[in-house]
């Protein structure tokens, strides 16, 4: 399906232009899980997407399914209780990386913990955008932020292992650059019957990358092309994996899924 | 008589018997005294019915969990004490915009802070009505008994589905923790409401578009009306709009639809009131000890009766009004510092004085300190 036609099926077009700043990467990671909807025929009346607040939360709006813009931080709170009432439907969150892992953090550990059937998608730009620049649990240490005007002495989250560890049945990263990877990995991500987590690296040319001297969008971009290395050529050659950021497939463990062992509770008192 | 059973039930009980019976089929909670017990009977009863129960991380995800199951087209509720309930006013806000019907149910204790958890408290009053940021509509209903909590609580998911907006049992650890008599009724005889749903075709549906009685029909996620659903402030289509003009007809239409309904959902109780110079006004368990101090105060020839607010929010204006037309005082009984007692206040115009009877040191009012406080003997 080409451009015109993935908006045509899948946006409200009506809502669009969207309010990202020039060459924020959000644009390509909604892109890629409309994509990925689209790759596995899922029914739009079936499929709900979630989100929190920040900039990554604007996106179900431009969305042609059901959507459900939330409080900060509470999405998957939100998404557990209708994926929970009603199992058939297919749920994805949309969150952002203050969103997920600072305010939300412990929805987001206890929904993995749980392996509710939620595909959780984050964006991850290093930055609260919405507001304006202030450092994240990603902000990476040393690095400037409104609210690190000394330089950041935070520790940075890595998110995958936080929802690896917390139990999350299906792992993996991608980039905004990496388009293709990230459509399969949320693909991936959907057909796995459990809580499945998505980092998507995005950027934020306007807020990280002026605050840090990352210079434009097409050099932030570049950066993520020449520094993102597959896991599966550094399990091959470790060598490959010095000094870069790994992406791909990290942990891929089916596990009983929670809405599926309460319906099992149900089956048994009603006989 | 035939088709009612009798049983000696606990006050908590009885909410989660009179939510089953009013169709809740989804209860997400946290564990807190001196509510537990709704969760805990709930997790019970629930699977059995093809309903579901989830115990989240913490208050704020359980009301956001409600709010999920709702949309997704489930009756739901969540029952919590003071420290929970101050986490759920993010999202109880989140649900009065978005017009997610849901019961919160609040089994009060002392306070503030983690304060007295075991005991009896009515601290929770104001925070019931202005908890939440922002102008809001709210309902909140305190039952006095254990049948009436059982069939307040099928009012509470009532009003909610009928108007749309979270509704507030207003318990305290008092009337959560005693044991009664209990009259569970046939469920053919319960009134049940279900929330108005679109019948139009789903491309014309227009999800916030209000009927004349100033509610929208709502969808369920997964009906095939694909809606967009967003705590900003937005238009008709649910989508947000920075327009003062559709901000401000927004809140209004969502405060006045609750109290422009009053007359609706006013409940109370009048006892000996027809020629009372003195009323004690008093709800939840404080009103069982005003009652028994209106009879001994009768006894000793001091004309005494009790108002007793059921419908607790919306303020019932117009009946505490017409009280202190009739009566030369007004005594306000409450397990606070005096909450309700301002209203009272307000609403009696001067027309007689209102005084204050307030208790917070985690103990029922009595009806010997009630007819201390009003000058009859002990």
């Amino acid at each position: 399906m080409n451009c015109n036609e993935i908006t045509k099926k899948y946006y409200r077009a009506n809502k669009l232009p969207h309010i990202w700043c020039p060459g924020c990467g959000h644009g390509t990671l909604t892109n890629t899980i409309v994509r990925a909807i689209d790759k596995l025929g899922l029914n739009k009346d079936e499929v709900v997407i979630v989100s929190g607040i920040g900039c990554s939360s604007r996106a179900p709006g431009y969305l042609d399914f059901n959507t459900l813009h939330t409080t900060h931080g509470r999405a998957l709170a939100f998404a557990t209780g209708i994926k929970f009432a009603n199992p058939n439907l297919h749920v994805i969150v949309i969150m952002g990386d203050g969103d997920s892992s600072a305010i939300g953090g412990n929805h987001l550990i206890h929904a993995a913990r749980r392996n509710i059937d939620i595909t959780a998608v984050v964006f991850n730009n290093n930055i609260y955008g919405m507001t304006g620049g202030q450092f994240s649990p990603t902000t990476p240490s040393g690095d400037m932020a409104t609210t690190t005007p000394h330089g950041n002495i935070d520790k940075p989250f890595d998110l995958c292992s936080l929802a690896q560890g917390a139990g999350a049945t299906y792992v993996a990263r991608g980039t905004a650059y990496h388009a293709v990877l990230m459509q399969k990995l949320i693909e991936n991500g959907i057909q796995n019957k459990g809580f499945s987590f998505i980092e998507g690296l995005s950027l934020c040319p306007t807020y990280y990358g002026r605050k840090n001297k990352k210079g434009s969008a097409f050099k932030m971009h570049t950066f993520l092309k020449e520094n993102c290395v597959d896991k599966k050529v550094v399990d091959k050659d470790p060598e490959k994996g010095k000094n870069k950021i790994l992406i791909g497939e990290f942990y891929n463990n089916p596990q009983p899924e929670y809405t599926e062992s309460y319906q099992a509770v149900i089956d048994k008192l009603q006989g | 008589m035939s088709n009612k059973v009798y049983k000696l039930v606990q006050g908590n009980e009885a909410c989660v018997e009179g939510a089953l019976a009013a169709g809740m089929r989804f209860f997400a909670g946290y564990p807190i005294t001196p509510s537990t017990e709704i969760a805990e009977i709930s997790a019970e009863k629930l699977p059995a019915l093809g309903g579901r129960f989830i115990q989240m991380e913490d208050e704020l995800a359980s009301m956001a969990a409600i709010i999920g199951g709702s949309l997704a087209g489930k009756k739901s509720m969540t029952a919590t004490s003071g420290p929970g309930f101050s986490l759920m006013q993010e999202n109880i806000g989140y649900a009065a915009i978005t017009e997610i019907p849901c019961v919160v149910v609040n089994v009060q204790r002392g306070g503030p802070s983690t304060g007295l958890p075991t005991s009896p408290a009515q601290g929770d009053v104001m925070q019931a009505k202005w908890g939440t940021h922002g102008d809001h509509p709210a309902i909140a209903l305190t039952p006095n008994s254990v049948q009436e909590t059982y069939e307040y609580t099928v009012k509470a998911f009532n009003l909610a589905e009928k108007y749309r907006t979270p509704v507030i049992l207003l318990m305290d650890e008092t009337v959560g923790h005693m044991r009664e008599k209990m009259a569970f009724k046939d469920v053919s005889e319960i009134e049940i409401i279900d929330r108005k749903k679109p019948t139009c075709k789903t491309e014309d549906y227009v999800a916030y578009r209000p009927d004349e009685d100033m509610i929208p029909p709502m969808a369920s996620f997964g009906e095939g009306y694909r809606y967009h659903v967003s705590g900003l402030t937005h238009d008709e289509t649910g989508f947000p709009t920075n327009n003062n003009e559709i901000s401000e007809k927004l809140v209004k239409r969502l405060v006045d639809k609750v109290n422009k309904n009053l007359d609706d959902f006013s409940y109370y109780e009048e006892y000996k009131l027809e020629d009372a110079e003195i009323v004690i006004i008093a709800y939840g368990g404080v009103s069982r000890s005003a009652k028994s101090a209106v009879d001994e105060l009768r006894k000793q020839n001091i004309k005494a009766g009790l108002f007793r607010p059921i419908t607790i929010w919306p303020f019932l204006e117009k009946q505490v009004n017409k009280v202190s037309l009739n009566a030369k005082e007004i005594y306000v009984a409450e397990m606070n510092l005096g909450q309700y007692f301002l209203e009272v206040e307000r609403a009696a115009c001067k027309n007689c004085t209102v005084k204050n009877i307030g208790k917070v040191n985690g103990e029922l009012i009595t009806p010997e300190e009630i007819v201390q406080a009003i000058g009859g003997n002990k």
